[in-house]
């Protein structure tokens, strides 16, 4: 009885997410970034006077080092409390996931801390993205002449 | 026109990715992980590479760009060593990326105290 009136209390408490709100702050973050990474590109071509091509391994450089830099200030956890995919989806998400990580785990020391837990949140998406990219890359290979 | 596209593309991929979270149990791990498998899998056909041609850097922002890297590197090593190119080639592409997220990660997890 008990159990059953605490648990209608906190379904009660609990903010109902409005799933179409979320999915507009999604796609009008997602998209900020996705201009910011076009205007990054073609910053760089210029600056540099490079290949557009070779410029965009300068933007994803760029936004890694700041969204790495916001998860240090403590910063980024909150932007994503608000933005939630828009800011985990694009490329910050996986500096975001890899520099919390070392942070964490930092009081546990830099072998057994960092090192064995920087991968922690990101190691999933290097796995599957190289199991996949082999996987897919065989077929395209062998049927496909790659 | 290439910001518009960009803008929609980038944000498009998102909101799905937000969609997904919202209705299923998946967590943001779960998600980034398929959206990298559906960005080399695009690739088999070269459809991703046609959004990047359509969209510039909207495309090259969300994760799923990093699987679009990292088949394209070993299909173009595999194109001149063969099949154990496939290997040898896999990370030449996205190696900036994720070098520079393990260099920024370390020195700031050196530098900087945990917040929470």
């Amino acid at each position: 009885m008990e159990k059953e009136r605490y648990k209608n209390l906190v379904d009660k408490n609990i903010p109902k997410e409005n799933v179409m709100i979320n999915a507009i702050k999604a796609f009008l973050v997602g998209g900020v970034l996705g201009i910011i990474g076009q205007g990054l590109i073609d910053l760089y071509t210029v600056w540099f006077d490079i290949p557009t091509k070779d410029a965009s391994p300068y933007m994803i450089i760029t936004l890694i080092f700041v969204a790495s830099l916001l998860t240090a200030f403590g910063v980024f956890d909150k932007l994503v409390s608000w933005a939630n995919a828009g800011l985990l989806i694009p490329i910050t998400g996986f500096a975001h996931a890899m520099t919390s990580a070392a942070l964490e785990y930092k009081k546990e020391g830099l072998i057994l801390g960092i090192g064995a837990n920087i991968f922690k949140l990101t190691g999933s998406v290097i796995l599957y993205g190289v199991v996949a990219a082999y996987v897919f890359g065989l077929l395209r290979f062998i049927f496909l002449g790659g | 026109m290439i910001y518009f596209n960009s803008f929609l593309i980038s944000g498009l991929i998102c909101l799905i990715a937000q969609l997904i979270l919202d209705n299923t149990k998946l967590t943001p791990g779960h998600v980034t992980a398929l959206f990298v498998v559906i960005g080399a899998a695009l690739d088999v056909f070269n459809i991703y590479d046609k959004i990047v041609l359509w969209a510039g850097g909207g495309a090259m922002v969300p994760i799923t760009s990093f699987g679009h890297l990292l088949i394209h590197g070993a299909l173009s090593s595999a194109s001149r060593y063969g099949i154990t190119g496939l290997l040898l080639g896999m990370f030449d592409l996205t190696a900036s990326g994720i070098t520079a997220a393990i260099i920024f990660a370390f020195f700031m997890a050196i530098i900087f105290k945990p917040h929470s």
